[in-house]
């Protein structure tokens, strides 16, 4: 189903806005509701274009936060303060309003469920979107039937962290490995902050030597991604088995 | 047109009539890779082109740098849809590579450290389209954006312009590079918005 869905032809589809949820005080997830969407694999993301009246239009691309779900999308949208399209879609868009998707897009940074691999997740921010949909995707294997998921979270401070009750309730319910780093701010009695380290990777990753090589996705902004990157190459990781996707500026 | 985006106007920037369809202007230098950024030394680094009979030319590092260079100004499109402006590159003209070179093949497969490889018919290398370049904006060429060399393909999207490229090899028959195989246009024309497959 979704396999043959990576291969068709992109059409722009019509999709409704049935319902938001706050994610922090920056970040929105939208609840699409897309007649005839195609099916996706946890990872991808599609492409929304808004149209102004005047015909002038703006496409960006944003990672799909569901599992898939019949006609039923969610997008998780971090607002960029001088952004053209995410104050639109995050402050403008009200529930019955329409926009125009197409999709699923990226046949690379996608999660397997037939896989047996365990997985090991490594977001930065809001890259932890797209690794969110391949949580909820293991979530509905049958008890017994999970490989074993760990996410590593880099997050500013607590409060910037998407998805914070539901990953709290996938560890305790569903047995997510689930370590937040915390780089400006992290909560009393913790440790310290800090960024991604080679000991964050050693204690909350997996093994790189082990009878079934983990699959590692890392998804981030660049340099994060670098970092990470760089982290689980010394710890072992082979690089062919770990998938990156990254967005934002670089600064250079 | 589609359907109108109530409420929304947009943002219409200076130099939205040198963009393709579907892009956005950014001053920054984002970045897209599949996976971690591969270390590639100078020192160890080589290029091959290859004919479709088997035939190789090889340059390692000192040998390619001493070739013919050439300053290239030029706009570069990502199907990510960020387009950024006037970049300056330094590099070889693939049409020095291939001077003297006896093929008859039509097509291409750049190949690239760490197994990246993307398809460009060869016709999109010749005439002064196409580099290996080794200098971004007078400075060696970041890791990160390709590193010590890419190519630059800049009239095709910009995944078409391998990262950490180590090779050439000339064929007869057309074949999907990596994105190609996954759902990304195999020509990737910005200005047709050649984005996926179908476009």
């Amino acid at each position: 189903m979704a396999r043959a869905a990576v291969l068709g032809r992109l059409t722009w589809q019509v999709a409704t806005l049935t319902a938001t949820r706050d994610e922090t005080a920056t970040a929105k997830t939208l609840v699409l509701d897309v007649p005839g969407w195609p099916g996706h694999l946890a990872g991808q993301h599609v492409d929304v274009r808004l149209t102004a009246p005047d015909g002038y239009t703006a496409e960006r691309s944003y990672s799909i936060a569901s599992p898939p779900d019949g006609d039923r999308l969610e997008l998780t949208v971090q607002r960029i303060a001088d952004g053209e399209v995410s104050p639109y879609l995050t402050e403008t868009l009200e529930a019955g309003d329409q926009l125009e998707l197409r999709g699923p897009i990226g046949g690379w940074f996608v999660w397997d469920p037939d896989s047996a691999a365990p997985v090991l997740l490594v977001a930065g921010g809001s890259g932890v979107v797209p690794l969110m949909s391949m949580i909820r995707a293991r979530a509905r294997a049958g008890s017994g039937n999970k490989v074993p998921f760990r996410l590593i979270y880099s997050v500013r401070t607590p409060a910037d962290a998407l998805y914070a009750d539901e990953l709290t309730k996938r560890a305790r319910d569903d047995s997510l490995g689930l370590s937040y780093v915390y780089t400006r701010m992290a909560p009393p009695g913790g440790p310290a902050p800090g960024r991604i380290s080679a000991t964050v990777i050693a204690s909350a990753g997996w093994p790189a030597r082990s009878p079934e090589p983990p699959a590692v996705f890392v998804c981030g902004p660049t340099g994060f991604v670098e970092a990470a990157a760089r982290l689980l190459i010394d710890a072992g990781h082979a690089p062919a088995r770990i998938k990156t996707e990254r967005f934002g500026p670089t600064g250079t | 047109m589609g359907i109108i985006s109530r409420g929304f106007s947009g943002r219409r920037r200076d130099g939205g009539e040198k963009l393709p369809p579907g892009q956005y202007l950014v001053t920054d230098f984002p970045v897209l890779s599949a996976g971690p950024t591969p270390k590639v030394s100078t020192g160890t680094w080589q290029f091959t082109l290859k004919t479709e009979k088997g035939q190789t030319r090889s340059w390692d590092w000192a040998a390619f740098t001493a070739l013919p260079s050439e300053q290239i100004t030029t706009d570069i499109h990502c199907v990510t849809k960020w387009s950024k402006l006037g970049t300056m590159w330094k590099g070889v003209a693939i049409d020095t590579l291939l001077d003297g070179v006896d093929t008859g093949a039509s097509y291409t497969m750049a190949r690239s450290y760490g197994g990246y490889t993307t398809n460009v018919p060869l016709a999109d290398l010749r005439a002064g389209k196409a580099w290996i370049a080794y200098e971004f904006g007078g400075k060696p060429l970041h890791p990160e954006h390709g590193g010590p060399a890419r190519l630059l393909v800049p009239h095709l999207y910009f995944w078409k312009s391998a990262k950490w490229v180590t090779g050439i090899d000339l064929m007869e028959r057309d074949e999907p590079g990596f994105w190609e195989q996954l759902g990304y246009h195999n020509y990737g024309d910005p200005w047709r918005e050649q984005r996926y497959w179908g476009d």
